[in-house]
C-alpha cells in the first residue's frame, strides 16, 4: 500500500472530499469514493469506452486517468446530463430511437457523444462514425445508436 | 485489473521533473504522460513502477511551433491537437491525415506524440511518421541534452535509445517542401486497432519523375523504419502504376516481418506490399 492523499473531486458540480491511492483509477474514485454508479467499468484497459467521462470538457476514458489527476478539474458524468426532471436531448434520442438494449454501455456513449458534440458541433457524418467506433456494444448492433445520436446533434445544433 | 501501488510525483517544471527522474529511474520509475499506454499495460500487471513522474503539471512541455524549418512538439502535446491543421503545407494535412488513424477520439484527448515515441510500439504512427520523415528527439536529463536522429532512436519491440534518466522533452519533425506528395495506409482488422501494417510515404515529381522518395513502413517488423529499396524503386521514375508496384514489391521482399499467433510473416509480407501500394495511391 502507498499513502492516501486526500483530493477533491468536483463531479458534476458537486465536491467529493475523498482519500486515494495513487494508483486508484478516476473510473473507481468516482463509483466506489464518490458513490456515482452511472458511470461503468467494462474492460478496465481502455478499449470498450463504457467508463468515458468529461473531464474538462474533454471526453475521456476514466479508467486511464489516475483520481489525483483529475483533482481541481470539472468532471461531468451520466448523472450530470439531466436538468432535474427534464432528460438531455441524447438521453431522449436514445430512448426515442431505441440506442439501447441492456444499457451497459449507454453511460459512455451518451458522455462520449455530447463530450463531441460540445467540442464539434458541426461535426461531418463521416467524423461522427468515426468517433461511435470508440465504444462498444454488445447489444444494438450500433444502428441505433448512430440514429440517436445523428438525431440528437441535429437538435443541439438547433438549440445553439 | 488494477494497477500495482506507486509513488506519483508532480513537479511543476523541468528542471524539477528532470531531479526526481534521476533519482527513482534506478528504482524503476517511468514517466508518465497521456497513460493510454502505460495505464493499460499497469493494469495487465505487465508493468509495475514504482514511481510515475507524472509530466501533466510541467510548464514549457506544450509547445507546438515551428523553429528553424522543423515543426516543434512538445511533451505535453496530445494527438488531438493536430485534428487541425497545425502547420501550412503538405506536412500539416500529412499530420491531420494520419491522426485519425490512431486510436479513437477520446484516446486522442490524452495521448501524446511524444509518448507514443517513447513507448515504440512498432505498430505506432507516429513512430513511423518520425522514422520516415527523418525526425528528431530531444531527450533532456540532468546530465544533459542530446538530439537523437530517429533512425537511431527505436531499438525494437517498446525499445528505444533514451536511457532510464532521460526525458523524452521534444520531437521536431523537418517541414515538407511545398510542392512534396505524400500517401498513408494502414490495415487493421477493427477500426481504432493496432495497424499490423502501416506505409507513409512522401515524395517530389521534378520533369515528370520522381525525386527525394521516402518510404515508410511501421507495425510489420520489430521498429518501424525507411526500405531504401523501395525509395530506389521509385526515385527517377515516372509516378504510377509501373513504379508503384514496383516499389511495393521491393518492400515486400526486403521486410523481415514479425510473426504472432494469428499472422504469419508470409501473411504480413503480403500485407506490406499492399499497404506501399496502396499509400503510394493515396499519394497520387
Amino acid at each position: 500500500m502507498t499513502e492516501k492523499s486526500n483530493i477533491t473531486l468536483n463531479i458534476n458540480g458537486r465536491n467529493h472530499a475523498i482519500g486515494v491511492e495513487p494508483r486508484r483509477t478516476l473510473a473507481d474514485a468516482i463509483r466506489e469514493d464518490c458513490g456515482q454508479t452511472g458511470t461503468h467499468i467494462g474492460c478496465e484497459h481502455g478499449v470498450c469506452g463504457a467508463c468515458t467521462v468529461i473531464v474538462d470538457g474533454e471526453p475521456v476514458r476514466s479508467c486511464l486517468m489516475f483520481a489525483v489527476q483529475a483533482a481541481g478539474k470539472k468532471i461531468r458524468t451520466v448523472e450530470g446530463l439531466a436538468k432535474g426532471d427534464e432528460l438531455h436531448p441524447m438521453q431522449r434520442a436514445f430512448m426515442e430511437h431505441h440506442g439501447l438494449q441492456c444499457g451497459f454501455c449507454t453511460p459512455g456513449f451518451l458522455m462520449l457523444a455530447v463530450g463531441v458534440l460540445e467540442r464539434e458541433p458541426d461535426i461531418s457524418n463521416e467524423d461522427l462514425l468515426d468517433v461511435l467506433a470508440s465504444n462498444l456494444c454488445r447489444c444494438t448492433g450500433y444502428q441505433n445508436i448512430i440514429k440517436a445520436v445523428r438525431a440528437a446533434a441535429a437538435e443541439m445544433r438547433g438549440a445553439r | 485489473m488494477k494497477p500495482a501501488p506507486f509513488i506519483h510525483h508532480v513537479p511543476k517544471t523541468i528542471e524539477e521533473a528532470l531531479a526526481i527522474l534521476a533519482e527513482v529511474a534506478p528504482q524503476d520509475g517511468r514517466v508518465l504522460a497521456g497513460g493510454q499506454s502505460l495505464v493499460p499495460i499497469m493494469a495487465f500487471r505487465m508493468a509495475r513502477p514504482a514511481h510515475l513522474v507524472d509530466i501533466n503539471e510541467v510548464k514549457g512541455l506544450d509547445k507546438l511551433a515551428v523553429e528553424g524549418g522543423k515543426l516543434v512538439i512538445g511533451a505535453r502535446v496530445r494527438h488531438a491537437a493536430f485534428h487541425k491543421n497545425v502547420v501550412d503545407g503538405p506536412l500539416g494535412k500529412l499530420l491531420t491525415y494520419v491522426v485519425r488513424h490512431i486510436a479513437h477520439y477520446p484516446i486522442r484527448m490524452r495521448g501524446t506524440f511524444c509518448g507514443s515515441l517513447a513507448h515504440a510500439d512498432p505498430a505506432s504512427e507516429w513512430c513511423l511518421v518520425a522514422a520516415t520523415l527523418g525526425g528528431e528527439i530531444i531527450a533532456k536529463s540532468k546530465r544533459g541534452e542530446r538530439v537523437i536522429a530517429a533512425a537511431n532512436f527505436f531499438e525494437g519491440i517498446m525499445s528505444t535509445s533514451l536511457a532510464e534518466d532521460e526525458l523524452l522533452a521534444e520531437a521536431r519533425l523537418p517541414l515538407l517542401p511545398a510542392d512534396a506528395k505524400f500517401g498513408f495506409y494502414e490495415f487493421n482488422r477493427r477500426a481504432g486497432d493496432f495497424a499490423m501494417a502501416a506505409a507513409l510515404v512522401t515524395y517530389r515529381v521534378a520533369g515528370g519523375k520522381i525525386a527525394d522518395a521516402r518510404v515508410g513502413v511501421g507495425g510489420a517488423e520489430d521498429r518501424p523504419r525507411r526500405i531504401p529499396e523501395a525509395e530506389a524503386a521509385l526515385n527517377g521514375k515516372a509516378a504510377g502504376d509501373e513504379a508503384f508496384r514496383a516499389a511495393a514489391e521491393a518492400a515486400a521482399k526486403a521486410v523481415d516481418p514479425l510473426e504472432d499467433v494469428q499472422t504469419s510473416g508470409e501473411y504480413r509480407r503480403d500485407l506490406v506490399r499492399a499497404v506501399v501500394r496502396r499509400a503510394l495511391e493515396h499519394s497520387a
